[in-house]
C-alpha cells in the first residue's frame, strides 16, 4: 500500500483494538500459537484453538462449492458479541467486537 | 434205574435246533432253550438208548400236557453271532450312536475261483502263451516229424522237453511283446529307505521400511490446487528451459531468501486483512450511518424544490492534519467510495507542510493513502481512466502528479523551477483526454496569469505555456477562466482578469475558513433532485456564506466559485 508502508500493519492492529467496542484481538500464527493478543493468555489459546477448526472448515466449505472462490473473513455473531476471523495464508486474525445496541 | 448219566456240559443254547438223537426229554430241553445242552455229546447217548425215559435228575419235572405241548420254532435268517447292537462313533454328532442295522450275514467258506473273464488282460496273455506253446509244439513235431521220429508221445514228450528247453526262448520272445506280470504268489516287495536329504530352511530378515500412516481428504479445492499447482509447476519448467542455467540458480537463490523471511512470525503478511478487519469493525460501529448512507430517504425531499435536507454522516478526521485546512476534493472514478482530500493552508503566513490524503467511506476512521507534501496543496484531480494517477498543484506554484500505485511517498512527477513551474499558487489543475501522441496530460492555472498544459512523455513532465491571462480591473463578475475538467481550457471565450481571482480568493478565505475551523472536512450528503449519491463530476465541497448553514453542492460546475 504506497503512503503507508508496512510498518503499519502494526499500526493498523493497533486502530483497531483501540477500537471503544472492540474487546480483544488476537493473531494465531501457523503453528496455532497466540503471537499477538491483548486478552490474557489461556483464553487467547482457548479462542486459537477453536477458531483455527471453525476456520479451516468454513473454507474448505467454500472452496469445495467453488474451488476458485476463497474464505476472506468468517463473522460469528452471538448475543453478547461478534467475533471476526480472517484467514492469511496459515495466520489467523481474531477480533472480538462488543455490538453497542 | 441207574442213572450214569454224566453231568452234561453246560453250553449255550443255539437257536437253530440242533439234531438231537432221540431223547425226548433232551430235546424238550433243547427247546426250552436252556444252557445245558446235552444233544451233541455222543458220549452220553449210549446211555438213553438202552431205556426209555431215562431222566436226568436235574431235568425239569412237566406235566404230560406240557410234554404234549407244541412249540413251533421259527427260522429267521438272522445271524446269531452278528452282535445286536452296535455303537460307533459319530464325529458329526460327537457321541456315540448306534448303527442302525447290523450286518447280518455270516460267511461260512470262501473259495476263490478260477476262472478268468476271456476279455481281460490276464486271459489273453494266457492266450497268447498258450499259442506260443502250441505253436512250439506243433513246430517241434514237425522237426521231429523230419527228423524221423514217429513216436507221438515221444515227440509230445520230446516236445514237452523241447517245451522245457524252449521256454526260456518262448519266454524270451513273449517277454518283448509282452509286459512281464509280477508273480502273484511269489511276489514279494522289497523297499528300502536311503537316506533323505537334509532340510534346511533359510531365512533372513531385514529391517522393516518405514511406514508412516497417510491420510487426507480429497476435495473439490484439494483436486483443483493440484491441477493449479501443476499447471504452474510446467509454467515454470518452460521458463527454466528459455533462461539460462545459471540465472536460473540465482533467481532460486533469492526466492529461497525470500522464503525463509516469511517463515518467520512476520506480521508483514497481515497487512490485507488488518484492512479488511478494520473496516468491518468501523463498520459495525457506525452501522447506522452506513444504512443512513444507502437508503436515507427524505419524504419532504419532494415539496422543496432545489432545496434538500442535509443530513451529516461520516467525519473523517487525521491526527497529523491538525492545523491545516482543507482545500482541495475530488471523488474517484474508478472507485465511487474513495476520495482525495488536500490539505493546506490559505493563510500566506502559515506555509509549511501540506497532506494529500485518500479516505474510503468504507473505513471513516483512517485514511487509506497518506501523502506528506512540503507545501500546501491547493488543489487536486483524479484522472478519470487512470485513477492511480493524481495531480496535484501546491501553493508554492508547483504541480506534481502522485502514482498510488507506486511504492513511496514521493510523486512520480514534479515541476521545478526549471521546467516551468508557477510563480503563484496553482489554483486549479485538471486532467484532459490523452493527446495524440497517447501522453496523459492536464493543464493547471495559477495567479501569476499562467495557464499552462503539463504532459507527461515517458518519466518527465513537459510543460507548454497555452494562455497568459493579464490583470485587468472592472470587469463584469461571470464564469471564470477555468473550465470544468474534462473541458479543454484553450477554449476559453472570455477572459478573465485575474484580478477576478484574487477577489474570488478573498471571498474563497472566507468561506474557507468555515471549512478550516477545524481542519475536517465532512462528507457531502445526498442532493436534493437525484436519489442516488453518486457525483458525476469532482466536485470540492462548497460553503456559500451568505445561505447559512445547508447548502446544496453543485454537481454541475465547479466554477462558480464566487457564490451568488
Amino acid at each position: 500500500m504506497a503512503g503507508i508502508g508496512n510498518a503499519d500493519v502494526e499500526e493498523t492492529l493497533k486502530r483497531i483494538e483501540a477500537h471503544k467496542s472492540v474487546i480483544g484481538t488476537i493473531v494465531v500464527n501457523a503453528d496455532g500459537i497466540p503471537i499477538r493478543t491483548t486478552l490474557d493468555n489461556s483464553t487467547a489459546i482457548q479462542y486459537a484453538g477453536l477458531f483455527r477448526q471453525l476456520t479451516v472448515m468454513a473454507r474448505s466449505t467454500v472452496r469445495d462449492i467453488d474451488p476458485q472462490n476463497d474464505l476472506l473473513v468468517l463473522r460469528v455473531r452471538s448475543k453478547k458479541h461478534e467475533i471476526l476471523v480472517a484467514p492469511e495464508n496459515d495466520f489467523l486474525l481474531i477480533v472480538i467486537q462488543n455490538l453497542c445496541e | 434205574m441207574p442213572n450214569n448219566v454224566a453231568p452234561t456240559p453246560g453250553r449255550k443254547a443255539s437257536v437253530v435246533p440242533k439234531a438231537t438223537p432221540p431223547g425226548p426229554k433232551t430235546a424238550k430241553a433243547a427247546s426250552k432253550k436252556k444252557d445245558e445242552d446235552e444233544g451233541v455229546d455222543t458220549g452220553d447217548d449210549d446211555c438213553f438208548y438202552g431205556r426209555a425215559l431215562a431222566r436226568p435228575p436235574e431235568q425239569l419235572e412237566l406235566t404230560e400236557a406240557e410234554l404234549k405241548e407244541e412249540i413251533t420254532r421259527i427260522l429267521t435268517a438272522n445271524n446269531p453271532h452278528a452282535p445286536q447292537n452296535i455303537v460307533r462313533y459319530s464325529s458329526k454328532e460327537r457321541s456315540y450312536t448306534s448303527t442302525g442295522v447290523v450286518d447280518q450275514m455270516a460267511v461260512h467258506l470262501v473259495l476263490e475261483g478260477s476262472l478268468l473273464h476271456q476279455d481281460s488282460d490276464e486271459a489273453r496273455r494266457l492266450r497268447a502263451e498258450g499259442d506260443l506253446l502250441k505253436g512250439a509244439a506243433a513246430l517241434e513235431p514237425g522237426a521231429e516229424l523230419e527228423e524221423g521220429k514217429p513216436q507221438t508221445p515221444a515227440t509230445e514228450g520230446g516236445g514237452e522237453v523241447d517245451e522245457e528247453d524252449r521256454p526260456d526262448s518262448v519266454a524270451s520272445r513273449a517277454d518283448p511283446k509282452e509286459p512281464s506280470v509280477t508273480n502273484q504268489f511269489n511276489f514279494s516287495e522289497r523297499a528300502s529307505q536311503t537316506l533323505g536329504d537334509a532340510l534346511r530352511q533359510r531365512s533372513c530378515q531385514t529391517e522393516p521400511p518405514p511406514r508412516g500412516s497417510f491420510g487426507a481428504t480429497a476435495n473439490q479445492w484439494e483436486i483443483y490446487d493440484a491441477y493449479v499447482e501443476e499447471l504452474h509447476k510446467q509454467e515454470r519448467n518452460k521458463e527454466k528451459q528459455k533462461a539460462s542455467k545459471k540465472e536460473h540458480e540465482k533467481s532460486k537463490k533469492k526466492t529461497l531468501l525470500l522464503e525463509t523471511q516469511f517463515q518467520n512470525d512476520d506480521l508483514t503478511k497481515m497487512g490485507g486483512v488488518a484492512k479488511i478487519l478494520e473496516r468491518m469493525v468501523t463498520q459495525n460501529m457506525f452501522d447506522g450511518i452506513a444504512k443512513d448512507f444507502k437508503y436515507f430517504e427524505d419524504a419532504s425531499d419532494e415539496f422543496r424544490d432545489q432545496k434538500g435536507t442535509l443530513l451529516p454522516l461520516w467525519r473523517f478526521q487525521y491526527d497529523k492534519a491538525r492545523g491545516l485546512s482543507v482545500t482541495a476534493l475530488c471523488w474517484s472514478q474508478k472507485y465511487p467510495d474513495l476520495f482525495a482530500v488536500g490539505m493546506g493552508s490559505y493563510a500566506s503566513g502559515q506555509q509549511g507542510r501540506g497532506l494529500l490524503l485518500f479516505y474510503s467511506l468504507k473505513n471513516s476512521a483512517f485514511p487509506e493513502y497518506i501523502y506528506p507534501t512540503d507545501s500546501g496543496v491547493l488543489c487536486l484531480h483524479i484522472h478519470q481512466q487512470h485513477s492511480y494517477l493524481v495531480a496535484v498543484g501546491f501553493y508554492d506554484g508547483r504541480v506534481a502528479v502522485y502514482n498510488l500505485k507506486a511504492e513511496g511517498l514521493e510523486p512520480a512527477y514534479r515541476s521545478t523551477a526549471k521546467t516551468g513551474k508557477h510563480t503563484d499558487p496553482v489554483w486549479q489543475v485538471s486532467w484532459q483526454n490523452d493527446d495524440m501522441d497517447q501522453n496523459h496530460n492536464f493543464y493547471s492555472v495559477s495567479s501569476d496569469g499562467r495557464v499552462v498544459s503539463w504532459t507527461l512523455v515517458k518519466n518527465e513532465l513537459v510543460f507548454t505555456d497555452i494562455i497568459t491571462l493579464s490583470l485587468q480591473g472592472g470587469a463584469s463578475e461571470g464564469p471564470e477562466a477555468v473550465q470544468p475538467p474534462g473541458v479543454d481550457l484553450s477554449r476559453v471565450s472570455r477572459p478573465q482578469p485575474v484580478g477576478r481571482r484574487l477577489t474570488s480568493t478573498n471571498t474563497w478565505t472566507t468561506s474557507s475558513s468555515l471549512v478550516r475551523r477545524r481542519g475536517r472536512c465532512t462528507s457531502a450528503p445526498r442532493p436534493t433532485p437525484a436519489r442516488s449519491w453518486r457525483p458525476t463530476t469532482p466536485t470540492a465541497w462548497r460553503w456559500t456564506p451568505s445561505s447559512g448553514t445547508t447548502s446544496t453542492p453543485r454537481s454541475s460546475s465547479p466554477a462558480a466559485r464566487t457564490g451568488p
